[in-house]
């Protein structure tokens, strides 16, 4: 299914992240129309509940609106979109740097080690890999 | 008045001189999809008994829907129950629309939906139904009622993954928890988890926890089955 969740964490989360990475890649496009409440928990695989409960969240976020009677609409503020990317990108970054530095590398093997990977990653792709 | 649609409140029932479950007291949410959980012979049936009035506690009350539950609260509960209940000799079709009489509230366009969701022949006999299909067919009896509550007996049990897969999917699609309450039993905890509410936890007659499925996770950081083997432990 196309649900498959981490048991050990809130699934609500995980779906919110799902939701906010699909934004940002662009795949979910602005003032765009979220599919109704039970046809994403079909999609998910999970309970309605859980998704009215990501829809108030995105909602709280200003990521998402509520239109009284007609669904849920992407927000069409374009600057809360890059600003949700710009989150994105710090939280993970954030999370591999701690990581990488409670692993013993000093900042200059990271951004080396990042800088090679990136270009072992681009030669894969332009060999279509 | 309570605004739980169940509540039991220091309900005991015993068999002879054993109790099946002993002082229990717990309320469900109206709106919410609950499973009680546990090994084998821990309870769970008698409470869904209960809950559907089909038994009465030995000694406390049960309450569904602000009524004392007995037989006559049949009208307001769908009870899905472990054992085979319907007649070989009917055809499906002829079922739903036994079941149909049998019912105020049941729905019969609600059950060619389900039917046709299930991928079920409306001309096949009971009889000749295979496993997986009669689990199919006693699911869609279930959900094609308008009944404010639903209890389900084990109803994954036994049934092969893709049999599970569409009942849990049936159960997203079709049942109404702006108006609906779900109590079911499963020992297949894993498979029901996205679905779930809230979780009670049942071992030997008592209850060791009922929790938020989300909390369970979000604060303990635990699946299901990890939170049931601690608590459990207790």
């Amino acid at each position: 299914m196309r649900g498959k969740f981490d048991n050990t964490k809130p699934i609500y989360l995980q779906i919110l992240q799902r939701l906010c990475r699909q934004l940002v890649r662009g795949e979910i496009k602005t003032g765009q129309k979220l599919p109704s409440i039970r046809e994403m928990a079909l999609h998910m695989g999970v309970n309605p509940n859980t998704i009215q409960r990501v829809y108030n969240e995105l909602e709280q976020m200003e990521i998402a609106e509520t239109r009284r009677g007609l669904g849920s609409y992407v927000t069409e503020n374009e600057e809360r979109l890059s600003r949700l990317r710009e989150d994105l990108k710090r939280e993970q970054i954030c999370r591999f740097v701690k990581d990488m530095r409670e692993s013993g590398f000093n900042p200059g093997e990271i951004i080396e080690g990042v800088d090679n990977e990136l270009k072992i990653q681009a030669s894969k792709e332009a060999k279509g890999v | 008045m309570s605004e739980h649609i169940v509540d039991f409140c220091n309900v005991s029932k015993k068999y002879l001189n054993q109790y099946a479950i002993n002082d229990i007291s717990f309320g469900l949410a109206p709106g919410k999809i609950t499973a009680l959980v546990g090994p084998n012979g821990s309870g769970k049936s008698t409470i869904l008994k209960l809950a559907a009035g089909l038994i009465r506690p030995s000694s406390g009350s049960v309450t569904v829907n602000g009524r004392t539950a007995c037989r006559r609260i049949a009208a307001e509960v769908a009870f899905l129950s472990e054992k085979d209940v319907l007649y070989p000799f009917f055809t499906v079709d002829e079922t739903i629309k036994f079941n149909a009489g049998l019912f105020a509230d049941f729905d019969l366009q609600k059950a060619g939906e389900i039917l046709h969701f299930m991928g079920l022949e409306k001309n096949k006999k009971v009889r000749h139904l295979s496993k997986g299909n009669l689990g199919r067919l006693k699911i869609t009896l279930a959900l094609s009622r308008r009944a404010p509550l639903i209890l389900m007996d084990e109803p994954l049990a036994g049934l092969d993954p893709l049999a599970r897969d569409v009942i849990i999917k049936s159960m997203i699609s079709h049942i109404d928890l702006g108006s609906q309450t779900v109590l079911l039993s499963t020992h297949e905890v894993s498979e029901v988890e996205p679905v779930l509410d809230m979780v009670i936890c049942i071992y030997y007659g008592r209850i060791k926890g009922i929790e938020d499925v989300e909390k369970v996770r979000e604060e303990y950081g635990l699946s299901l089955l990890d939170w049931m083997k601690k608590i459990s432990v207790n």
